[in-house]
C-alpha cells in the first residue's frame, strides 16, 4: 500500500494575524509548525502502512523552509519526502495550490491512497484536498473519522455530517481527507528524530514535474480576496426552561413543528 | 533561560523527547502512583517507545552510544516533572552498567538489547541490611560447585526489585579474601531459589519499588559471572562513577521542577496587596535556588563528559562531586520551594511538597553525602600524594 501525505507549513499560532492591506497572512516572525490537522493525516499515514506494508510519502509545496515540517512529518513516521519548491510556485491560490501539488503526485506515480488534513489552521479554505483529488480525476471523501481497509482494491470509511456520519467505499486509488476524531498522533521516538535529521529530501521544481506556467503561482491564481471578516457566530439550539411539564409540552410542539416528531 | 552548555543536535533531540514524554505522559499521572505506590507500566512502556532507555548503551548493543552524559539528560529532564516515576529508567542504567563495564561479548549481546528497547528493566544488588555504606561487610555467599555457583543470602533496599527482569547482584566467592572476594553476577527474575521479600514503605519516591531480594540455595551457571571471580567490589565502585551522575541529574531534575514551580507561585500569589515574587526577602530566595541549581548543573554535565571522554580511568572523584553537590542543592532547593508556598506547600494540592520527599533521597543512596566526601578527600589526597613523586 503506498500512500502520500500532504502536509503544509503553517505559523504556530492560534490567532493569525491579517495584513488589512493586503488581506494575506502575516508571516514574519513566527514560529511554523505543521499543520494540526496534517498531523492526523500523518498518524493515519503510517497505521496503514503499519498494518498493511508499503510506504507513505509526505509532501509540502512551500519554501525551501518548509523541509523541516517534511523532517518533522518523517519523525512521526513517514518513509520518504519531496519538497515540491520553486520561485514561480509563489503566491498559489487553492487552485494554483491543487493543481501543482496533484502534477507533483503525478510525477511520484505509483499510489493507493492519498491523506490530507481536513484543513488548514491558517487559510482555513479545507479545498486544496478536494481540488487536488479533481485534478487526478480520482474519488475523495472529506472529513473522514475513521478507515477500513476492505481489501487492497477498496477502502471503507466514515464521513462526519452534522447529523450523525456516513459510510462510504471507495476503489483505490482515492484521496481522504480526516478530521481529528480519527487517531492520536504518536510522540515521535528518539530513533525516528535522528532518522528525519539526516534523510534525504529530494526537491521538485517547475520544471522536473512539468507543470503549465500558466496554471502555477500567482499567474494560475484567479481568486482575488476582496474582504476578509470573521463570520457570525451560529445559534446553539434553542433553550427551554419552565417546570417539566411544560417543557416537555413546548419541546414536542417545537419538534412536531420542524417535522422531526 | 537556560545558559549553553554545548549540547549536540543529538543531544537536543534526547531532551526534547524526554521533555514531550514527561509532560504528556508522566505529569497527568505523577501524583497517581505517589498516591498508590504503584510499579508504573504504563509510562514505562511511553519511555521504551520513544527510546529514552536506549541513551547510554553503545549502538553495538541497540543504543545511541550517548554516554553517561546521554542518561544525565534524560533523568534531569523527567525528574523536573517526577522524581520517582523516572527511577524506573535511572535505575535500570544502575543495573544495567556492570554488564556494561565487566560483561563479556555474549553477556551483552544478551542483556543489554532488552534493556535498550526496554522490553526488560534492571536492577542492582549491593546493598545488605548489614553491609550499607561498607559494602565489605556484605554475608550473601556464591559458592561454587563445578559449572555453577550457588547462592545465598539476601540484599535489600533494591530499587526495581520485584519489577526487574535482569539482576547485577554481588556476593562473596571467598570469605578469606575479604574486598577481593566479591564477585559479581547476573540473575535472572525466575532463577530457581531468587525470590523478592518485603517491599518497602518510604517517605518519597513512592511509584518506585524498592525491594528484599532473597537466594536460598539459587543455582546458576558460571557464563552468568561478570568478569572474574574477585573483581566484585571493584566492578561496583566503576558502576558507581558511572551511576552516580544519573542521582545527581535525578536530583538537579527534581530541584529544577520545583524551582520554576516556586516562581510560578511566588509570581500569582498576592499578599499586602502585591505579588509575594515582588519581596526581596522572597527574591533572594529564588535567587540562591537558582544560581545554586545552575553551579550544579555546570559540575553535573562537567563531571559526565569528563567520564564520557575516557581519558581518565577513574572518576571516582568527579563523580562524587556532581552527586554530592546536586544532591545537597536538591534538598535545599525543595526545602525552600516549599517555605515560599507557605502553608500551601504543605499541603498535597501542589507538588513541592512532594519534591522534597522526593529529594532526600538523592543523599543517601549510591552513597550517601558523607561517603561522596570520604571519596573525594580519599581521591583528593592520594592525588597530591601522586604529584609530590613527581
Amino acid at each position: 500500500m503506498n500512500i502520500i501525505v500532504c502536509i503544509k507549513q503553517v505559523p504556530s499560532v492560534t490567532n493569525v494575524q491579517i495584513d488589512p492591506k493586503t488581506g494575506r497572512l502575516k508571516r514574519d516572525g513566527v514560529e511554523s509548525v505543521i499543520n494540526p490537522f496534517d498531523e492526523y493525516a500523518i498518524e493515519e499515514g503510517v497505521r496503514i502502512r503499519e498494518k498493511v506494508g508499503g510506504k507513505v510519502i509526505v509532501i509540502t509545496m512551500g519554501p525551501p523552509q518548509a523541509e523541516s515540517a517534511l523532517r518533522e512529518a518523517l519523525s512521526r513516521g513517514a518513509d520518504e519526502a519531496f519538497l515540491i519548491s520553486d520561485r514561480t510556485f509563489g503566491g498559489a491560490d487553492t487552485l494554483a495550490t491543487s493543481y501543482t501539488l496533484s502534477s507533483a503526485i503525478k510525477f511520484i506515480g505509483n499510489y493507493d491512497i492519498i491523506i490530507c488534513g481536513k484543513q488548514a489552521s491558517d487559510g482555513n479554505t479545507a479545498q486544496v484536498g478536494p481540488g487536488v483529488a479533481e485534478m487526478l480525476n480520482i474519488p475523495h471523501v472529506a472529513y473522514v473519522r475513521k478507515i477500513e481497509l476492505l481489501s487492497d482494491k477498496s477502502i471503507r470509511v466514515e464521513r462526519i455530517m452534522e447529523d450523525g456520519y456516513d459510510l462510504i467505499e471507495s476503489p483505490f486509488p482515492t484521496l481522504l481527507t480526516v478530521v481529528k476524531e480519527i487517531n492520536n498522533p504518536r510522540i515521535p521516538s528518539l530513533r525516528s528524530k535522528m532518522f528525519s535529521k539526516k534523510a534525504f529530501i529530494r526537491i521538485l521544481d517547475a520544471a522536473t514535474i512539468g507543470v503549465d506556467a500558466k496554471k502555477i503561482g500567482l499567474n494560475g491564481s484567479p481568486t482575488q480576496v476582496m474582504k476578509i471578516f470573521t463570520p457570525p457566530q451560529r445559534n446553539c439550539g434553542e433553550k427551554f426552561s419552565g417546570d417539566a411539564k411544560d417543557i416537555a409540552v413546548a419541546l414536542v410542539r417545537r419538534l412536531s413543528e420542524l417535522g422531526i416528531v | 533561560m537556560v545558559m549553553d552548555y554545548m549540547l549536540s543536535e543529538e543531544e537536543q533531540m534526547i531532551v526534547e523527547t524526554a521533555r514531550t514524554i514527561a509532560l504528556e505522559k508522566m505529569k497527568p499521572l505523577r501524583e497517581y502512583y505517589d498516591e498508590k505506590e504503584e510499579f508504573p507500566w504504563d509510562i514505562v512502556k511511553e519511555f521504551a517507545k520513544a527510546d529514552l532507555f536506549a541513551t547510554y548503551i553503545p549502538e553495538e548493543y541497540g543504543g545511541f552510544g550517548k554516554g553517561v552524559m546521554g542518561l544525565v539528560l534524560v533523568v534531569e529532564e523527567l525528574c523536573k516533572v517526577d522524581g520517582a516515576i523516572s527511577l524506573s529508567l535511572a535505575a535500570t542504567a544502575l543495573g544495567a552498567f556492570p554488564i556494561l563495564i565487566a560483561g563479556n561479548e555474549e553477556q551483552k549481546k544478551k542483556y543489554l538489547p532488552d534493556i535498550a528497547l526496554g522490553k526488560k528493566i534492571a536492577a542492582f544488588g549491593l546493598t545488605e541490611s548489614g553491609a550499607g555504606s561498607d559494602a565489605t561487610g556484605m554475608t550473601t555467599t556464591a559458592i561454587k560447585d563445578g559449572d555453577y555457583y550457588i547462592l545465598n543470602g539476601a540484599k535489600c533496599f533494591i530499587t526495581n526489585g520485584g519489577d526487574a527482569e535482569t539482576y547485577t547482584i554481588f556476593a562473596k566467592t571467598n570469605h578469606s579474601r575479604g574486598a577481593r572476594g566479591i564477585s559479581c553476577f547476573i540473575l535472572e527474575k525466575g532463577d530457581i531459589g531468587f525470590s523478592f521479600g518485603k517491599k518497602e514503605k518510604k517517605m518519597g519516591i513512592k511509584a518506585s519499588s524498592t525491594r528484599e531480594l532473597i537466594f536460598n540455595n539459587c543455582k546458576i551457571h558460571r557464563c552468568r559471572l561478570l568478569g572474574r571471580e574477585g573483581q566484585g567490589l571493584m566492578i561496583a565502585q566503576t558502576t558507581l562513577d558511572n551511576s552516580r551522575p544519573g542521582v545527581a541529574a535525578q536530583a538537579l531534575g527534581i530541584a529544577t521542577g520545583a524551582l520554576n514551580e516556586a516562581v510560578n507561585y511566588a509570581r500569582k500569589r498576592v499578599q499586602f496587596g502585591q505579588p509575594i515574587a515582588s519581596f526581596q526577602a522572597i527574591q533572594h530566595m529564588l535567587a540562591e535556588m537558582a544560581t545554586e541549581i545552575e553551579a550544579a548543573r555546570a559540575l553535573l554535565y562537567a563531571s559526565a563528559r569528563m567520564i564520557d571522554s575516557g581519558k581518565v580511568k577513574r572518576t571516582s572523584k568527579e563523580s562524587a562531586m556532581a552527586k554530592l553537590f546536586c544532591s545537597e542543592v536538591a534538598m535545599k532547593v525543595t526545602i525552600n520551594a516549599v517555605q515560599i508556598f507557605g502553608g500551601y506547600g504543605y499541603t498535597k494540592e501542589y507538588p513541592v511538597e512532594k519534591m522534597m520527599r522526593d529529594a532526600k533521597i538523592t543523599t543517601l543512596y549510591e552513597g550517601t553525602s558523607q561517603i561522596q566526601k570520604n571519596e573525594i578527600a580519599l581521591n583528593l589526597i592520594k592525588e597530591y600524594v601522586t604529584k609530590s613523586k613527581l
